[in-house]
């Protein structure tokens, strides 16, 4: 029997490390653990906090998530730029609504990372200190509010289709969480679609933001789901641990598929002069895109992209200046653990 | 910045709504238990997913071994007379 030392993760009883000396895994040989981890991935099963798993596969697991959770809190900013200038209450609070979401979307999968025993803290510094990466594609600005629709429809398009075959990831607090993540991620999908399709139909001008948020937005998002399959580093090894489901070129195509019909429905254009369907495709026929300029991306993903410092900058600044909050709320907690009652004056 | 403030980690477990019971939801950290519970409507309920929440800490959440194989689960596996379909009932016997 063993206290639970790590976060449970939307999920069953779970820890950091099985107790040493406990019956089962952690006592069995290095072998016939390896062919118990490699049965349960092969059988489906999900792999839980406590059992024992590789070292590189937690180490895989730790670098995915906490880059995903950066991700979801970096994400914040570019949305959050126009709060205070939406143009109605109704697009202010869904706006909101939004950005509170990829507040929640970090802490699921923070408290997911610290099952692996990385506590939310340690991930914070590394983040801060740039020694932990997150999506290239939030150091890109967000120059009009059409942005606010472009990265609704593209990007939470792009990220609903990296996530969903990660609900079914074989680590099950990282699974469990990308459930969660999933259902709130069509919201904010839609309503980046519906924003776009009234500026779409507004005025002549209206239209021209739409379609300029949609161009620059485009071929960023088809970055998002990383280098092409032959140069993606991590690819193989995730795909035979099941954390990974679909390769990269695999997933971009679907999405591509997926935005056609949907630009012609908002009646803008995708700035791929070289997009074309092609019937003999794959089974069904897809559709062709032309060559992603992935010198660009390498660019941003070493820190030269247009925001880059200003993205972490910001954070460090907010975690910074957050400090007396947390410091207080815990002043607050020891005073009242201690006994001493009334009303809390922050020290 | 501050000195590091590390917060103790709960558990949260939400009632969807009456009848139902508490499931657990996933965890957070947060200085008191009302902090906690504060932190968890915001984090776990933000779009009317439950109608109570309890949080505990994790630190007071005793767990048994992980392995499926533990043999503290092993006295359940040899009683298949535990469950109805052991028992053979002619055909045409109604309401049993």
């Amino acid at each position: 029997m063993t206290a639970l030392a790590g976060g449970a993760a939307g999920g069953t009883a779970s820890a950091g490390a099985g107790a040493p000396g406990t019956a089962g895994a952690a006592g069995q040989a290095p072998d016939a653990r390896t062919a118990a981890f490699d049965a349960a991935v092969a059988a489906e099963e999900r792999i839980e906090p406590r059992d024992w798993m590789p070292d590189a596969y937690r180490a895989t697991l730790v670098r995915q998530m906490a880059q995903h959770a950066h991700s979801e809190i970096i994400g914040m900013q570019p949305e959050a730029n126009w709060i205070t200038r939406a143009p109605s209450l109704r697009r202010k609070a869904i706006l909101m609504a939004k950005v509170q979401d990829e507040a929640g979307h970090g802490l699921y999968l923070y408290s997911a990372a610290e099952t692996l025993g990385t506590g939310r803290d340690e991930l914070l510094d590394k983040l801060h200190a740039g020694r932990q990466k997150y999506s290239s594609i939030f150091n890109y600005p967000t120059l009009t509010w059409a942005d606010v629709g472009a990265i609704g429809w593209l990007v939470d398009g792009a990220a609903i289709t990296n996530q969903v075959p990660l609900c079914r990831c074989s680590y099950g607090p990282y699974a469990r969480a990308m459930v969660r993540i999933c259902k709130e991620e069509s919201f904010h999908q839609r309503q980046g679609f519906e924003l776009l399709m009234a500026l779409s139909k507004g005025t002549p001008e209206q239209h021209a933001m739409a379609q300029d948020a949609v161009d620059r937005w485009w071929w960023p998002s088809l970055m998002m789901f990383g280098p092409p399959d032959d140069e993606s580093a991590h690819s193989a090894q995730s795909m035979a641990w099941k954390i990974k489901r679909f390769s990269n070129d695999e997933l971009r195509r679907r999405f591509v598929d997926i935005c056609v019909p949907q630009a012609e429905a908002l009646g803008l254009t995708l700035p791929d002069p070289d997009l074309r369907w092609n019937p003999d495709k794959g089974e069904n026929g897809g559709h062709e895109h032309g060559p992603i300029d992935w010198a660009e991306f390498q660019a941003v993903l070493k820190g030269n992209g247009p925001c880059n410092e200003q993205r972490i900058a910001q954070r460090r600044a907010a975690h910074e200046e957050g400090a007396w909050v947390r410091d207080a709320a815990a002043a607050y907690a020891a005073k009242h653990a201690a006994g001493e009652h009334g009303k809390a004056e922050a020290a | 910045m501050s000195e590091r403030t590390d917060w103790p980690l709960w558990e949260v477990f939400v009632r969807a709504r009456r009848g139902l019971s508490h499931t657990h939801a996933g965890s957070l950290h947060a200085p008191d238990a009302e902090f906690a519970l504060r932190n968890a409507r915001d984090l776990y309920t933000r779009r009317g997913e439950g109608v109570s929440i309890w949080v505990v800490p994790s630190a007071a959440v005793t767990a048994s071994s992980p392995d499926e194989k533990d043999p503290f689960f092993a006295p359940a596996a040899d009683k298949p007379y535990r469950h109805p379909t052991f028992y053979e009932i002619p055909d045409g016997v109604k309401h049993l």
